[in-house]
């Protein structure tokens, strides 16, 4: 069957709802020429409202379609192809060792699809059978242990909705604008429901010394064998070692068949492909808490053990990178989370930051998990500067990018939670900047 | 003693063992034995492939020495060729130079000015490099390559052996250089920067302080073909270059369904195997089989999809398929003179 109608913005003109390029061009050229078009009644009429729109019957609606069972694993439309995990040019040296970025423009509620949740890899991508695989719980415990996936899947289980977000996500912008679309400023950020055993529960089946086991040692089945040193607070607290998310097994590239999930905690302590968990009374210092990983303050030393991820917000339509073809009502829509728990409030801005408003959060608001925001908006054609705020249910307050700055410097490289500022320009054309 | 009250003993006698068992499992769970109990418990013998991690302190380095002049051989063959000679370059992680200039006002961050433990480098090196064959070394080439990255970096001479007793007393240039970040290590830690919740005249200027470089410009490609293609806020137009490629065709490829999941996809398959049994109609084979060597069996075959009809299998009439494009009408035709027979099977 033949693909003529659309994708990318080669599109011819469509039925239904899709914009194809000539429309997209005559709402341009009314949106110049002044006719103002306010408000939803804009929004209720096709935007080819000049001549009406004759329905036509379109070919799906005059044939047999596919049987039951065609796709047997589906998959989204053909006409999603954009909606893609993308790397960002020239940011890692080799496949093996990157990164790929959550496509946040495109996505709606909180829930990221499994297929498209943000990818690190550091020394490729394992394909581990799960029969083999074994959780080993060692070091300062009475009687050190090997799980096997039966073994953990037969313990109790939890559900929980948590993001992820890497340490290094917006590491790009810390000196200056330098990346197009949120995808790229925010993207090593993805949220699922995740479901595995309470890392609590398998400490006390071990039974760890609870005066000297202080710190835990995650190590990955990988290539990397990646490791970190993760807090026993935080372990005990409300960790999990998962083999589920969002109702499947753990995808292969987000740790099939088992991974840490420490939640509101940095990515990379969230072991991938997790083999190992070694008790003990001391930080382990690995590679991946002192050459990387550390934040690089402007006195020139390290700040280490930066795990926490801390209150931050985006909007996701409109980015950077998008253009706002009509003026009059438009859903302001965005993302807030925090690594210390629930959100309280988003603020938005239109003005860069000078005066606020609080945006409506979608329920459900749970801890450490994304929490989606919207806000009505009538952009009147003219320039505007969008931000959003988050705070939290501590207090803590999403800074400015100065406020951050002033004082972590711009070298940082890790936790960045600024501000975000998208400028939305006369022609409707939205781009990444920073202000001050 | 009859044989029900033989069994209302044995039944007393198991509940109080389940009674027994739960009571002592209670007192279990509150000291030392495991609730659950899965998991094969083994010993730190067991564990000793995988417990390779070393410590700050030392503890988990193995038996074992290497030193600079056995190191250098070993790293011209397995690390130089992505590290460099002098561990320069910057394709991948930098290993030496620099040292001393974090504080300076242009910080060089490589392993030799940044790392505060040489256990680290050993740790690291033992459980991934090479890159491409990681944990094919040995402790004692380990040792010698950690020697090496040291000297490489004039950290140490080059008679320098290390081994577990000496390894961990180096003293790295930036050993001080690191402090634990304690506000971020807890959820009631302190956080660093306290921001304002102003609402009103906030002091901020508007000013702009940055935009996207127009040197980076278009180094993503082209954005209108890395979102969703709908509604009245489309991403793309952000460069001329974007604009150039859309309109040069730059819309993403959707794959062509091969011919037999066409069939399947539009019904064809409802009513005609592919090869073999004649289900209502006649099975594909069987159509190429009769017509085949036929001048006008295209064009017959080409009719019969668009008008539909019976007769020439049965008096089961064909449903017309003229909705199909007719380019897809051709390819399913094209497919059943050529195909069926030879063995495809969908």
């Amino acid at each position: 069957m033949k693909d003529s109608l659309l994708t990318g913005t080669r599109i011819r003109p469509a039925p239904e709802n899709h914009l194809g390029e000539e429309v997209i061009q005559a709402a341009r050229r009314r949106f110049m020429g002044g006719a103002l078009i306010a408000g939803a009644a804009a929004v209720a009429a096709p935007a080819v409202a000049a001549g009406g729109e004759t329905l036509d019957i379109p070919d799906w609606t005059r044939q047999l379609g596919p049987g039951v069972g065609t796709y047997p694993y589906g998959m989204p439309s053909r006409y999603e192809a954009n909606v893609q995990r993308r790397e960002s040019p020239g940011l890692t040296r080799t496949k093996q060792s990157s990164v790929s970025f959550t496509p946040l423009q495109s996505l709606f509620g909180i829930v990221t699809p499994s297929g498209l949740h943000f990818e690190r890899y550091h020394a490729g991508l394992p394909e581990i059978d799960p029969a083999q695989h074994r959780l080993a719980i060692h070091g300062l415990v009475e009687q050190p242990r090997v799980y096997t996936m039966d073994d953990l899947l037969r313990l109790p289980s939890e559900s929980r909705f948590h993001f992820v977000e890497c340490g290094a996500n917006t590491a790009m912008e810390w000196g200056n604008s330098a990346v197009p679309t949120v995808q790229y400023t925010h993207g090593m950020l993805s949220c699922s429901e995740y479901t595995g055993v309470p890392l609590k529960l398998l400490l006390e089946e071990s039974g760890y010394d609870r005066k000297n086991g202080k710190y835990l040692l995650a190590e990955g089945a990988d290539g990397a064998a990646l490791t970190r040193t993760v807090g026993i607070d935080s372990a005990l607290d409300d960790a999990m070692v998962v083999y589920a998310q969002n109702g499947e097994m753990l995808r292969p590239e987000q740790g099939y068949p088992l991974r840490l999930l420490v939640p509101g905690v940095q990515g990379i302590s969230q072991v991938k492909w997790l083999r190992r968990l070694e008790v003990g009374d001391m930080p382990w210092n690995t590679r991946e808490e002192s050459l990387q990983y550390a934040d690089f303050m402007p006195d020139g030393r390290y700040r280490q053990y930066t795990w926490i991820q801390e209150a931050k917000s985006v909007i996701t339509t409109p980015s950077g990178g998008q253009v706002i073809l009509e003026k009059g009502y438009h859903q302001v829509t965005g993302l807030a989370w925090s690594g210390r728990g629930r959100i309280k409030r988003v603020d938005v801005s239109v003005d860069g930051g000078r005066n606020w408003r609080e945006a409506t959060l979608q329920e459900p608001v749970m801890s450490k998990c994304l929490t989606r925001f919207r806000f009505d908006w009538n952009w009147d054609g003219g320039p505007a500067l969008l931000q959003s705020r988050a705070i939290d249910e501590t207090g803590y307050v999403q800074p400015q990018m100065n406020q951050l700055r002033e004082v972590r410097g711009t070298r940082s490289i890790y936790h960045n939670n600024a501000i975000q500022t998208w400028k939305v320009a006369k022609d409707g054309v939205v781009t990444n900047v920073q202000v001050s | 003693m009859s044989r029900s009250a033989d069994s209302r003993g044995a039944f007393r006698r198991i509940v109080l063992l389940v009674i027994a068992s739960a009571a002592a499992s209670a007192t279990l769970a509150a000291g030392t034995s495991p609730r659950f109990g899965f998991g094969k418990p083994v010993s730190e013998a067991d564990l000793a492939a995988w417990d390779i991690d070393v410590r700050p302190d030392g503890k988990g380095l193995p038996e074992g020495s290497g030193g600079v002049m056995g190191g250098e051989a070993i790293y011209e063959a397995k690390c130089a060729s992505c590290h460099g000679s002098f561990g320069e370059s910057n394709e991948y992680h930098v290993l030496a130079g620099g040292v001393g200039s974090l504080k300076s006002a242009h910080p060089e961050r490589t392993t030799g000015s940044k790392l505060n433990h040489a256990t680290t480098l050993f740790d690291y090196i033992h459980r991934a490099m090479p890159y491409n064959a990681p944990q094919s070394l040995t402790d004692d080439e380990v040792y010698a390559l950690t020697a090496y990255v040291l000297y490489l970096n004039d950290i140490v001479g080059d008679d320098l052996v290390l081994d577990r007793e000496s390894l961990p007393k180096l003293v790295m240039p930036n050993a001080e250089g690191f402090y634990p970040g304690v506000g971020f290590m807890s959820v009631d830690g302190e956080p660093d920067v306290k921001a304002p919740a102003c609402m009103k005249n906030c002091p901020m200027s508007g000013e702009e302080t940055s935009s996207l470089p127009e040197s980076v410009r278009g180094a993503h490609g082209n954005l209108a073909l890395q979102s969703r293609p709908l509604g009245y806020i489309r991403q793309g137009e952000s460069t001329a270059e974007v604009q150039a490629a859309v309109a040069g065709g730059g819309a993403t490829a959707v794959a062509e369904v091969a011919p037999e999941t066409l069939a399947e996809q539009v019904g064809c398959l409802a009513c005609h195997a592919v090869v073999g049994t004649r289900k209502l109609g006649p099975s594909f084979n069987e159509v190429q089989a009769r017509y085949q060597a036929e001048a006008g069996a295209r064009a017959m075959l080409l009719a019969k999809l668009e008008a539909g009809g019976a007769g020439n299998w049965g008096e089961m009439p064909m449903p017309s398929v003229s909705y199909l494009p007719a380019t897809d009408r051709e390819r399913l035709v094209d497919w059943i003179l050529s195909t069926p027979a030879t063995g495809a099977t969908p």
